[in-house]
C-alpha cells in the first residue's frame, strides 16, 4: 500500500515537473472522452425522443384500417374500401381475450365556428374508449360518455390547437360552437399532445360521439350506416401485441366471410413497427458517432504512449538509480503505469466535464434533447483508465527491464 | 566465518557481434568484513565491471561470487535488487540524486523499496543525514546544496538501510581537494567506527592512500593486491591496520 502511495506521489511529481507536456498529453484524452460523452448524450437524446413520440401515439396501440378496394383488377390504395364496421369493433372487444378495448373511428374535415372566429379541423367520431387507447387525457371539463354515444348528443371535446384558434383566452367549456351549421356544446378540452413522429399536430382535432358525427357532420359513407374509417385496438399489454393482432385478424376474416385463399380486406398496423425502424436508425447513428469518438480516445492513448516513452528515456538515469537502491521490476513498472493512468484518468475527468458542458450547449443552441447517462460517464472513466494501462504498459515495461548498469551510465 | 566477499575465477564478457570483449578474466580474491579497499586501474581495466559485479548490479558470465557465504551469481533481477537493497549502498561520482526532491526524500528512497514497510523511515533518514553532518538540511533540494553536501546526501542514502558494503565509484571525482578530504574522512569514520566495508574506485593515489588495501586492475585482471602499510588519516595519527584482503594465489 505504501509502495503504491509512494508510486502515486512519484508519478504526480513527475507530471507536475512537466506541466505543459502533461496537459498537452491529457488534452488528447480530454477531447476523446468529451467527444464520446457528448455524442452518446446527443444519440440517446434522439433515441429517447423517438421513444417519447411512440408513447405519445398511445401504448399497445394496434390500428385496423380497411383494405384496398379492388374493382375489375384495379387495386386502389389501402383504406379506400368500406369493410369495417362498428359491430366489428364491438366484437373485437367482446371476443378477443388479448384485446382490452377497441374504438371505431370515423373522421372527416369540417369548418368550425365560434362567434366570429372559424377554424378548419378534423372531426373524429368515436367512443370514449378512444381516449384510453390513445393515452389522451381531458385537461378541462370532461370527455363524452357512452350515453352521449347512445343518444347521439351534440357534445364536443376540443384539441388545444382548436381551442387556441377559436377561443384564445376564453374558457371554452359550456360554450356553443357550430360545426357544419350544427350547434355543439364544448364539454372538454384535451391535454396538449404535441407533434406526432410524422410531424402532424395531434392537437388539431375535435372528438365527438361516433353516432353524432355520422348523423350531423360526416355522414354515413355507405348505405351501411355501421361503416367506420378505422378501428383502434389496445392490446392487454405490450408483449401481447402480436397475439392481439392475430386474434383480430382471425375474427375479422371470419366476420367478413373470407375464404382461406382470399386476401384480407383490411390491414392491421402496429405503431411500434413503424417507429422501431426509426429508433433503430437513431441508435445506429449514435453508435457510429460514439465509434468515431472512441477513435479519438485511441489517438489520445497513443499520445500518452509517446510521452511516456520520452519520459522513460529522459529518466533513464533515475530508473538506474532506483534499481541500484533496490527497486524491483514491479516497482518501476508500477511507477510508470501509475503515471500513465494518472494522466489518462485526469484527462478523463476533465473530459467528462467538457463533454457534459458541450452537450448542454448543444441542447440549448440546437434545441436537441441530450441525455447524459451514468453509464456513459462510467464507461468514459473506465475506458480512459484502460487507455492509460494499455498505452502505458509498453513504456513502463521498457523502463522496468532496463539494465541497471546501462541505465546508470546513460547520458 | 566466511569472508564477506569471496570471488572465484570471476569472469565477465560482452558479446559485441563478432568480437567478444573480456571485461574481466578469472579474478579470484577475498575481501574481509571491515576492509577499506581502493580499486585502481586505467580506464577499461575492468575495475568498474568488478565493482558492479560486487554490487549485484550485474551477473558474471563465469566463476563464483559468494556474498557473505551466499552464492549470488545465479539470482534473477528481482533477487539481485533485494540484495542491493539490503546489503549494498552505492555512491556515484555524479551523486545521482533525484532532482526537485528534498534531501530527506532522497535518503528515504531505498526504504521505499524495502521488502517490508519501514514505519520509521523518516526518522531513519533524518538520522542518516545527521550522521553525515547534514542535520537541518533535510528539506533542501539538490540544486540548493554544494557538491560536497550532495555527495554527503548520497552517502546518507547509501547508509540508510544499514548496508554491509559501501560501493563508491569515484566519489570525489567531481569535488575539489578540500571537499574530497571531507568526504574521505566520512568514509574512513564509517569504516573504522561502524565497521562498514568500503570498496572505492579511484584514479587518484591521494584518495587511495586513505584505504587500507589497494587492488590494481589491468586488462580485466588483478595485477596487484596489496595492503597499505600506513593509510592516510585525516587529522589524526597514522596507524598500522593489518590487511584484511588476501590474494588467493
Amino acid at each position: 500500500m505504501k509502495r503504491l502511495l509512494s508510486a502515486v506521489r512519484i508519478a504526480l511529481r513527475a507530471l507536475k515537473v512537466n506541466k505543459v507536456r502533461s496537459s498537452l498529453t491529457m488534452l488528447g484524452i480530454v477531447i476523446g472522452v468529451a467527444a464520446v460523452i457528448a455524442t452518446v448524450a446527443v444519440g440517446s437524446g434522439a433515441t429517447q425522443r423517438v421513444q417519447q413520440q411512440i408513447a405519445s401515439i398511445g401504448s399497445n396501440l394496434v390500428m385496423i384500417i380497411p383494405g384496398s378496394l379492388t374493382s375489375s383488377g384495379l387495386h386502389m390504395g389501402t383504406g379506400n374500401a368500406i369493410t369495417l364496421s362498428e359491430t366489428d369493433a364491438r366484437e373485437l372487444m367482446a371476443q378477443c381475450p388479448e384485446i382490452s378495448v377497441a374504438a371505431p373511428v370515423v373522421r372527416g374535415g369540417a369548418q368550425v365556428v365560434y362567434g366570429d372566429s372559424n377554424w378548419g379541423t378534423i372531426i373524429m367520431g368515436t367512443t370514449p374508449a378512444y381516449l384510453t387507447i390513445r393515452d389522451l387525457f381531458v385537461s378541462k371539463g370532461a370527455g363524452f360518455s357512452d350515453r352521449d354515444v347512445d343518444s347521439a348528443n351534440k357534445v364536443a371535446v376540443l384539441g388545444q390547437t382548436v381551442v387556441d384558434n377559436l377561443f384564445g383566452s376564453v374558457d371554452p367549456i359550456g360554450k356553443s360552437i357550430r360545426i357544419k351549421h350544427v350547434p355543439f356544446t364544448v364539454v372538454g378540452v384535451l391535454e396538449r399532445k404535441g407533434q406526432s413522429p410524422t410531424g402532424q399536430d395531434q392537437d388539431d382535432n375535435i372528438l365527438m360521439p361516433i353516432s353524432t358525427a355520422k348523423r350531423k357532420v360526416i355522414g354515413s359513407r355507405s348505405a351501411n350506416g355501421d361503416a367506420v374509417n378505422s378501428i383502434l385496438v389496445q392490446a392487454t399489454n405490450m408483449s401481447q401485441i402480436e397475439t392481439a393482432q392475430d386474434e383480430a385478424r382471425a375474427l375479422l376474416r371470419q366476420r367478413h366471410h373470407l375464404q382461406p385463399a382470399e386476401d384480407d380486406d383490411f390491414s392491421i398496423r402496429n405503431m411500434q413497427e413503424v417507429f422501431a425502424a426509426q429508433e433503430t436508425s437513431s441508435r445506429v447513428m449514435s453508435l457510429m458517432l460514439a465509434a468515431v469518438a472512441s477513435v479519438s480516445l485511441i489517438v489520445g492513448g497513443i499520445g500518452i504512449m509517446n510521452i511516456m516513452l520520452v519520459s522513460v528515456r529522459e529518466r533513464t538515469r533515475e530508473i538506474g538509480l532506483r534499481q541500484a537502491v533496490g527497486a524491483k521490476t514491479r516497482d518501476i513498472l508500477t511507477q510508470f503505469l501509475v503515471e500513465a493512468i494518472t494522466l489518462s484518468i485526469a484527462g478523463g475527468a476533465v473530459g467528462i466535464v467538457v463533454g457534459i458542458t458541450a452537450s448542454a450547449i448543444v441542447s440549448r443552441l440546437a434545441n436537441w434533447q441530450t441525455v447524459i447517462g451514468v453509464g456513459s460517464v462510467l464507461l468514459a472513466v473506465l475506458f480512459s483508465a484502460l487507455v492509460g494501462v494499455a498505452f502505458g504498459y509498453y513504456p513502463a515495461r521498457k523502463a522496468a527491464y532496463l539494465d541497471p548498469i546501462e541505465a546508470l551510465r546513460y547520458e | 566465518m566466511p569472508s564477506l566477499i569471496d570471488v572465484q575465477h570471476l569472469g565477465k564478457s560482452y558479446n559485441l557481434g563478432e568480437t567478444t570483449v573480456h571485461a574481466l578474466r578469472d579474478v579470484s580474491l577475498q575481501i574481509e568484513r571491515g576492509s577499506f579497499v581502493a580499486v585502481m586501474g586505467p580506464s577499461g581495466s575492468g575495475k568498474s565491471t568488478f565493482v558492479n559485479l560486487l554490487g549485484c548490479l550485474d551477473r558474471p558470465t563465469s566463476g563464483r561470487y559468494l556474498l557473505d557465504g551466499f552464492p549470488v551469481e545465479d539470482l534473477d533481477r528481482d533477487q539481485l535488487a533485494e540484495i542491493r537493497n539490503r546489503k549494498v549502498g552505492f555512491i556515484f561520482q555524479n551523486f545521482s540524486l533525484l532532482a526537485r526532491t528534498s534531501a530527506l526524500e532522497n535518503v528515504e528512497l531505498p526504504l521505499l523499496y524495502a521488502d517490508h514497510d519501514v514505519p520509521d523511515a523518516e526518522e531513519r533518514a533524518r538520522n542518516a543525514l545527521a550522521s553525515v553532518g547534514l542535520a537541518g538540511r533535510e528539506l533542501s533540494q539538490p540544486s540548493q546544496l554544494s557538491g560536497g553536501q550532495q555527495q554527503r546526501v548520497a552517502i546518507a542514502r547509501a547508509l540508510v538501510n544499514n548496508p554491509e558494503i559501501l560501493l563508491a565509484d569515484e566519489p570525489t571525482g567531481q569535488l575539489d581537494s578540500r571537499t574530497s578530504d571531507e568526504i574521505m574522512k566520512i568514509f574512513q569514520e564509517l569504516n573504522r567506527v561502524r565497521g562498514i566495508t568500503i570498496i572505492l574506485i579511484t584514479h587518484s593515489d591521494e584518495i587511495a592512500a586513505y584505504a587500507n588495501h589497494i587492488i590494481r586492475f589491468r586488462d580485466g585482471q588483478v595485477v596487484s593486491n596489496e595492503p597499505v602499510v600506513h593509510p592516510a588519516y585525516a587529522g589524526a595519527q597514522m596507524r598500522f591496520v593489518p590487511s584484511a584482503v588476501k590474494v588467493l594465489q
